[in-house]
């Protein structure tokens, strides 16, 4: 039985451990975050330069290291713990993912490169404002003009949107609402006429979004990704996978919020006793841990069957991605929550100050939660599976 | 990192599969899916047959090596094993705690007379076993047990006398191990001794325990200087050789648990698309939350054989205990009124009922949840461990 790292595997994550408790310290996480950017740009020049982890997915072909899914995991997990301000989230586990999964050869060709080079950033632009997940919130619209096709509405809540270099965008026919069918997929360069964004301010901060204003944008035909009107599964499947990358990122969160919280109980002395000798502490920080080491069970699950999903691999583990990636956002979601909320009461009065750290995990908790559905919105999905 | 076993593996798991389809037949048709936990009590004699059956085949005590009498499978391949048994309805073992438990003791600090006497009943499936942990004032706290065992120098034996409690299948073994003090000195986990105790003599009295079930599984077991046929290891190792017998069932049989719990859940689903349940929202997430914290429990499993130092074996009872017992209300909710029915008549449950009482002891034994959170957090997190002391009673 080989559900283990690799000895690689093992090496990525310890790599990408090290190097980022170096650089996205606290400090350098609470600078990144009250900046409109939301990220260091040296840091990522940095990230894409000397550790190449924006083209870990991409293949050879394309420019990348040609690794895969668990590896990707990986990285997450550390990138998870300490908060990382980046644009890596939305650049490869949106960007390249949608790339790989829908982009034709050319686009494949023309965008890969760049990513893998670290010259570009990308995004996925989906939502409207319904507040919703799934293919009822493609609310932009597309029409066919006699050189392409023209984009008008608006995208809210698009991670990195006022950022991003690329931008794939998610639109319907018109007369299309509310259905699965008519939806197709773009790829948009964020400086073409007629966009427009704006930065949002966050509750979570070391998350940046953005509304996207599409007012007659046109682009030329070969900006079309996959088939027209037809795109919403290849559209579904970009968010499957996100969905293990978030969880992924999730449960390294609530990995570092319990060490931190751990940590602490043991200093902290009242009564004469370290808080973490008493019982009813022992006994949230187990559970906190039963919650981390579950988690981190679905997220190498998820991780190996969205390799085999992302990189048409065995079939039979592949059509698990349903499934497995809403079992893992699900979870995790949970978990992290359940983790980042008890830890401000295992920490006390100075878990609900600015000063220290843990509201960053709490809020980060909450915004990854809501972000692709919440656990009840999965755990619907699943439900569907099993009962419908 | 792999998903999947090899494919030697899968060919084991073939002719496992095999084998059970053609012998877990015919008059053993009536013994599968029975006999588990909640329902130990059920077609005992058909059940000692079908451990005689299972030898023949060589399909007892596949873990040992061939020196004992085993197959010397790997952990793989007893995983699968216990996977595929649990999918076929194999049921639940009259002699798991001579294969899983005694016999590995035996065998790992036991003579080589006492290997010679003792594994080859295991291995044929003739001679049962019951395990003489806990007592009445040792539960959670095993080291305080109280049982004495004194040294009758003129008949050259040791005699044990006190009470076991929570035996399970003491009215059918033939043989208990029992962990007794040697030093009346001591009131810890020094001074003990362990003892293997044939069931066949008068000084040993065996009583049921009536369980909240209506049933009658667990036993308290009296030994009136009854006498032990052998010690295993000397005079003072008892706690160090009962500790080791704990871990020796670890792990390999919990993807074949997880089988029977997939059996009740599919049962659950299957009512409640049924009765209209499978429409209620609330019902529908915590069959789905069911449903994830089970496959869950598979990659955990699969994380903890892939690799022993995992913390994920640290948290697997609690999670699957806390899980099981969940699924116990959930299964009497999607029932609604009808939960609440005896179909064959008082006090014969139905299995979904049984089960649901039943859990309400998964949290309990093998180590309780609130023990559970104190290993997780003194081994795993490395917080203080529990003062010790012998407090009163308050008043």
């Amino acid at each position: 039985m080989e559900f283990r790292f690799t000895e690689e595997q093992n090496m990525i994550r310890d790599t990408a451990s090290e190097f980022l408790a170096d650089v996205s310290t606290s400090e350098a996480v609470r600078k990144a975050m009250t900046t409109e950017a939301g990220f260091d740009a040296n840091l990522w020049h940095r990230i894409c330069n000397e550790l190449c982890f924006q083209s870990i997915t991409i293949p050879e072909e394309f420019g990348g290291m040609g690794l895969g899914f668990v590896e990707l995991a990986a990285v997450l997990e550390p990138m998870g713990r300490v908060l990382l301000c980046s644009p890596f989230f939305s650049t490869v586990c949106l960007g390249v993912n949608a790339l790989l999964v829908a982009g034709t050869q050319a686009q494949k060709e023309t965008w890969l490169p760049k990513i893998a080079a670290g010259e570009t950033t990308a995004t996925l632009a989906y939502t409207g404002n319904n507040g919703g997940w799934d293919a009822q919130a493609v609310q932009a619209i597309y029409t066919k003009t006699n050189s392409g096709y023209q984009l008008n509405g608006s995208l809210c809540y698009v991670p990195d949107g006022h950022t991003s270099d690329l931008l794939l965008i998610a639109a319907r026919a018109e007369n299309s609402r509310g259905t699965e069918d008519g939806i197709s997929l773009f790829v948009v360069p964020a400086n073409t006429t007629g966009i427009t964004r704006t930065y949002l301010p966050t509750m979570d901060q070391t998350r940046k979004q953005a509304q996207i204003e599409l007012k007659n944008v046109d682009v030329a035909s070969d900006a079309l990704m996959n088939t027209e009107g037809k795109a919403w599964p290849a559209l579904e499947k970009i968010l499957q996978l996100a969905c293990v990358a978030v969880a992924a990122e999730q449960m390294g969160g609530a990995q570092q919020i319990l060490d931190m919280t751990v940590a602490y109980t043991k200093e902290r002395v009242q009564f004469g006793r370290v808080i973490a000798s008493y019982q009813a502490i022992k006994h949230k920080a187990a559970d906190m841990m039963l919650k981390t080491e579950v988690a981190r069970s679905a997220v190498y699950y998820a991780a190996c069957v969205a390799q085999e999903a992302l990189f048409d691999g065995d079939k039979t583990i592949a059509a698990q991605l349903l499934e497995a990636s809403s079992m893992a956002k699900a979870y995790c979601s949970d978990a992290y929550f359940f983790n980042a909320g008890n830890a401000i009461q295992l920490f006390g009065g100075v878990g609900f100050t600015w000063e220290y750290d843990v509201h960053l995990y709490f809020k980060r908790a909450k915004s990854t939660e809501t972000f692709l559905g919440n656990a009840a919105y999965h755990r619907e999905k699943i439900a569907v599976a099993l009962l419908d | 990192m792999k998903l999947t076993f090899s494919q030697e593996d899968e060919l084991f798991r073939a002719e496992v599969a095999k084998w059970l389809k053609e012998n877990l037949c015919g008059e053993f048709e009536e013994v599968r899916f029975r006999g588990g936990p909640g329902d130990e009590h059920m077609f005992s004699h058909k059940r000692k047959l079908w451990e005689k059956k299972l030898a023949e085949g060589g399909w007892t005590c596949i873990g040992w090596s061939r020196e004992d009498g085993g197959r010397a499978a790997s952990i793989e391949q007893q995983v699968i094993f216990f996977e595929e048994y649990a999918r076929a309805g194999g049921p639940g073992r009259l002699g798991h705690i001579g294969d899983g438990l005694a016999g590995p003791t035996i065998a790992a600090f036991g003579s080589a007379a006492q290997k010679k006497k003792y594994l080859p009943g295991i291995v044929a499936g003739t001679e049962l076993w019951c395990q003489g942990y806990s007592e009445p004032s040792a539960g959670s706290d095993l080291a305080a047990v109280k049982t004495r065992a004194r040294f009758d120098e003129e008949k050259q034996q040791w005699q044990i006398t006190g009470q076991k409690v929570w035996t399970s299948l003491a009215h059918e073994s033939d043989w208990c191990f029992v962990v007794a003090r040697t030093d009346p000195n001591t009131n810890d986990h020094k001074g003990l001794g362990f003892f293997l105790v044939s069931m066949h003599q008068p000084s040993v009295t065996v009583r049921p325990i009536e369980q909240l079930t209506g049933t009658s599984e667990f036993n308290e077991v009296f030994f009136d200087e009854a006498v032990a046929a052998d010690m295993i290891g000397v005079v003072g190792d008892g706690w160090k050789i009962a500790m080791a017998l704990l871990g020796f069932e670890r792990g390999v049989s919990t993807l074949g648990q997880q089988m029977a719990f997939q059996n009740e859940l599919n049962d659950i689903i299957k009512i409640a698309k049924e009765n209209g349940q499978a429409k209620n929202a609330d019902i529908r997430a915590r069959i789905a939350e069911a449903h994830t914290g089970l496959r869950l429990m598979r990659y955990n499993a699969m994380r903890m054989l892939s690799d022993t130092t995992a913390p994920a074996a640290l948290v697997y009872k609690l999670h699957w205990a806390s899980w099981h017992r969940n699924l116990g209300k959930l299964a009497m909710d999607v029932l609604g009124a009808e939960s609440e029915i005896c179909e064959a008549g008082l006090y014969n449950l139905t299995r979904l009922q049984s089960m649901y009482l039943f859990t309400r002891s998964d949290t309990i034994y093998g180590g309780t949840n609130q023990i559970q959170r104190n290993i997780i957090a003194e081994r795993g997190l490395g917080m203080p461990k529990e003062m010790k002391g012998r407090w009163m009673a308050v008043s």
